[in-house]
């Protein structure tokens, strides 16, 4: 479990995270998602110890990172930013951090073959494509076996088979009990392995929620493509009644603030002839976007007053 | 049991969290366990290798090599050349080569992590980090020190053998021979902490190789510039000065004893080591 508690981070006059606090649980995948620059990584570095929240806590299994015993046991992490020495062998940095724990080699060469990295596993990593210099962060993550996992946009740089790959690991991860924390700048990138979400924008909290919730209200608030015989007076009826109407080039209505069924009865009502009432679904990138975009637009710019 | 198509050794993974065979829950990190880690990175890099070897090389190579040289010219020496030849000096002047690449190596076994990113790794598995600045220090300079100590040994040894032939040469129970070869291995490991320490305080490796270079190469030479008297006076007390003259045999009026000079160079590193320990804890990787 992963708590952090009204955590700020201030780089000089800018802030990267202000008054953060959410709880990631064991047992499912959490997605942590907000715009390139929200502030993701650095609440992933603040949780790992590499940075030093200005004010919060960050814990994980009820202690702050640098007081784990033993960290790679509790926590495996891989962050987006490179981390690995281009020069050493992907099986030399992985038993380097081995070592640090008295990690027996055999488990090195277990997760290697985990992340299919078996038969480049003497080569140099700076010889190594992003994907597989992905696959050698998420072996690094694993090798403590542990019972937490961090990962920063994991799905950067890898093919369509190595995301399913990853996707499965995560889901499986989770079901065997543990907390399995991952961010991401695309919806659809974790939609299909989360359950929980978390979605921060200018390093606020702006939503804390389960997916389907999520889906449920974006879905609510989806806007309804209206054709009917006599456009202006439909647009009039349904502005009345407290929509927002906009008027496409091929004479149907966009109306959002009222729900199809809604729609239909007020036509009825007021004897108008409709020839089409869609609902139009909105994506979940679509919702995540307005969402994010909002709380930015109502936002203090960040600068302290 | 494993849910992982397309991972042959995802089974390992399925057991319950942090109870899989063979690794202990709890196995916690200690300094052993990162002394470990570190001699694994010091000697799986290439470019480390490069150095060491080096380093090596020229301490036992170059003193026999202007031995050679010395001997071949020795009738056309001076007098006061061949009265004041240092047997034991000349047969040590690899050091100013060893030390350079012992330096940059210093240098490198800390920036090249940063460079890289490797540093985050490396504290995400050592997150209290100062156990990591200690390993380092610690496999460096055992490893530097019986590299250049062994180097000085076969350099003091293969040049006295050459310097039979003008029978100038010396036996290892000399005056200072033995504290001149044994000094020469100390200054030099001395160096490369001072460097790893100048490394971990700049984070970058251009930053720290022109601070060693500046502080050990250019403010010797620059000293002379000023008014004797006052150059003199400061001469002493540079890293270079007082550190080196344990490594040689000949004693200056003007500086610290051996031992002295090499306590205040001492004290240099350590200085220098806090100060890095005290930065690398305190500030953000």
């Amino acid at each position: 479990m992963i708590e952090v508690r009204g955590v700020s981070k201030r780089y000089g006059e800018k802030v990267a995270v202000e008054d953060l606090t959410f709880t990631v649980q064991p047992g499912v995948v959490t997605g942590f998602l907000g715009p390139n620059g929200a502030g993701k990584s650095t609440t992933m570095r603040l949780i790992l110890g590499l940075d030093r929240p200005t004010e919060g806590t960050a814990t994980v299994a009820g202690r702050s990172y640098a007081d784990l015993p033993a960290p790679l046991h509790e926590v495996g992490a891989m962050l987006e930013a490179r981390a690995i020495h281009t020069g050493r062998s992907a099986r030399n940095h992985l038993l380097a951090l081995a070592q640090t724990h008295g990690i027996p080699d055999r488990r090195v060469d277990e997760v290697l073959d985990l992340v299919g990295l078996t038969h480049v596993a003497r080569k140099r990593v700076g010889s190594f494509s992003l994907g597989m210099g992905q696959r050698l962060g998420i072996a690094a993550a694993l090798l403590g076996d542990p019972h937490t996992v961090i990962l920063d946009e994991p799905a950067n740089g890898l093919d369509p088979e190595g995301i399913r790959w990853i996707r499965t690991l995560l889901i499986d991860l989770a079901r065997e009990g543990r907390t399995v924390f991952l961010s991401s700048h695309l919806m659809s990138e974790i939609q299909q392995s989360a359950e929980h979400l978390i979605v921060i924008g200018k390093g606020r909290l702006i939503e804390d929620t389960t997916v389907a919730d999520f889906v449920a209200r974006a879905s609510a608030d989806a806007p309804v493509r209206v054709r009917g015989a006599d456009p202006a007076a439909l647009a009039h009826a349904l502005t009345a009644a407290g929509a927002a109407v906009s008027l496409e080039a091929d004479g149907a209505l966009t109306v959002t603030g009222l729900a199809a069924e809604q729609i239909g009865e007020l036509a009825a009502a007021d004897g108008l002839v409709l020839h089409e009432l869609t609902p139009l679904r909105v994506t979940l990138e679509e919702a995540f976007m307005s969402r994010t975009h909002e709380a930015i637009e109502y936002q203090p710019t960040g600068v302290p007053v | 049991m494993s849910a992982l198509p397309t991972a042959p050794g995802a089974g390992r993974l399925t057991g319950s969290a942090g109870a899989t065979d063979g690794i202990p829950a709890a196995s916690p990190v200690t300094l052993g366990r990162v002394l470990r880690s570190e001699w694994t990175k010091l000697w799986s890099l290439r470019s480390t290798r490069w150095s060491l070897a080096v380093a090596f090389l020229t301490q036992a190579g170059l003193g026999p090599l202007f031995a050679l040289l010395e001997m071949g010219r020795w009738n056309q020496l001076s007098l006061g050349q061949r009265l004041f030849f240092s047997p034991i000096d000349h047969s040590l002047v690899g050091f100013h080569f060893s030390q350079l690449a012992i330096g940059v190596l210093g240098v490198l076994i800390i920036t090249g992590e940063y460079s890289t990113g490797q540093i985050r790794s490396t504290l995400l598995a050592v997150p209290r980090r100062l156990p990591v600045l200690w390993a380092k220090l610690i496999v460096f300079s055992v490893v530097a020190f019986l590299l250049i100590f062994t180097g000085a040994l076969i350099a003091f040894f293969v040049s006295n053998a050459i310097f039979t032939e003008h029978h100038v040469n010396v036996g290892l129970g000399a005056p200072h021979a033995f504290r001149a070869v044994l000094g020469t291995a100390l200054y030099v490991t001395g160096t490369g902490m001072l460097c790893t320490a100048f490394g971990t305080m700049l984070r970058a490796t251009a930053g720290g190789i022109s601070t060693f270079v500046v502080i050990l190469f250019v403010l010797p030479p620059i000293l002379l510039l000023l008014p004797t008297g006052t150059a003199d006076a400061i001469n002493p007390y540079l890293p270079s000065v007082a550190g080196g003259s344990v490594g040689s045999a000949l004693l200056s009026p003007h500086s610290f004893s051996p031992w002295g000079g090499f306590a205040l160079f001492c004290g240099y590193v350590i200085a220098a080591i806090l100060t890095a320990a005290w930065l690398l804890k305190r500030r953000d990787a």
